[in-house]
């Protein structure tokens, strides 16, 4: 007994920092490459739904995204705006876009193009079914409406 | 030239942590991890003339469920709540009125679809329905079809169905195919 507490009494040697530079180097490393910057600037609010069925989308390359939503500058109103890329659009611009998009990629991958639709819940179904429209008339029938996890079926019945 | 040869001083590394860390923390805070996640859709393809309902479709194998302007559920010609439509839509798909599906449990109503191959689920609604709304009526005629094809993975492999192979999820999807049909909204009004 008296030998283990004589040991307990001897100070601690100091913590080696020498490799901390290297861990935070890891760490850096890691989210230098999983980040992604954001990059459109939102001109409309977006808030999107809940859902239980969703899946995710793997390529990001070869989704185009459609915001809707009310337009955050006062100025422009209330009502749900489209917005392509950097600037709010109106519904017949929404095929020739597509189109474009489609383009821009790679001709073997074209028939995995999707568009994804992030609508603000707010928005009503007579637009989204406008730009249904032109995605069938941009042969663009790939189409994915972008929700947020939900917990449970009940907690979507709750809000309803 | 002398002093050239002289040793040049080693530069205190002490502070390389410090802009780690800074460069860190940078990362840390624009890094956004959201994969996007929603519910996939295959559209119809484009025709210019309105679409004609096909002929040789029965009425009993088409479910109809329609969400008017105050979001409120029309299923069947029946007022029905939301938590209503995932039942309904798993009787109607699973009800194999002829017996041609070995592997439904359905109720075998002959006045309800006559297998899931054949049964339709139509989805219609106004230009006033909340996106909102549409999006949790689709989440859950996704949720039928899901749970149907959970089921019959459970019982048949055991397993369930996200971890079933390709090919068996192949098999699944045969007994149970998907369909939902978007209409065109039309003004249903209400």
């Amino acid at each position: 007994m008296a030998l283990i507490k004589k040991k307990k009494k001897a100070e601690t040697p100091p913590l080696s920092t020498a490799s901390l530079p290297d861990i935070v180097f890891m760490l850096l490393f890691f989210f230098m490459v999983t980040t992604t910057m954001r990059e459109v600037t939102l001109l409309v609010k977006v808030k999107k739904p809940q859902a239980t069925e969703i899946q995710k989308l793997e390529r990001k390359d070869l989704t185009t995204y459609i915001y809707i939503g009310a337009p955050k500058s006062a100025e422009l109103g209330t009502e749900p705006r489209i917005q392509l890329a950097d600037q709010l659009a109106s519904v017949g611009d929404v095929q020739q876009w597509v189109i474009l998009q489609r383009e821009s990629i790679n001709e073997a991958e074209r028939t995995k193009f999707t568009v994804s639709i992030k609508a603000d819940v707010d928005a009503k179904m007579g637009l989204i079914s406008d730009i249904k429209q032109e995605l069938r008339k941009a042969q663009s029938l790939k189409l994915s409406y972008s929700a947020n996890p939900a917990a449970s079926a009940e907690e979507l019945y709750k809000a309803y | 030239m002398g002093s050239r040869k002289r040793g040049v001083p080693e530069i205190n590394a002490g502070s390389m942590a410090d802009i780690a860390f800074l460069l860190l923390i940078f990362f840390l805070v624009t890094t956004t991890m959201d994969v996007d996640k929603g519910l996939l859709v295959k559209l119809p393809p484009w025709s210019e003339e309105a679409q004609e309902p096909p002929q040789d479709i029965k009425e009993k194998n088409i479910f109809v469920v329609l969400v008017n302007a105050q979001d409120q559920l029309l299923v069947e010609d029946e007022y029905a709540s939301l938590e209503d439509v995932r039942r309904m839509a798993k009787e109607f798909i699973d009800n194999n009125g002829d017996g041609t599906c070995q592997d439904c449990r359905g109720l075998r109503d002959p006045a309800s679809s006559d297998n899931p191959t054949k049964a339709v689920i139509s989805l219609q609604n106004d230009r006033g329905t909340s996106y909102n709304m549409f999006i949790k009526v689709r989440n859950e005629l996704l949720g039928a079809y899901s749970e149907l094809r959970n089921d019959l993975a459970t019982r048949k492999y055991g397993r369930d169905y996200e971890s079933l192979s390709e090919s068996e999820q192949e098999e699944v999807n045969a007994v149970y195919p998907q369909f939902i049909s978007e209409a065109e909204p039309v003004e249903v009004g209400g």
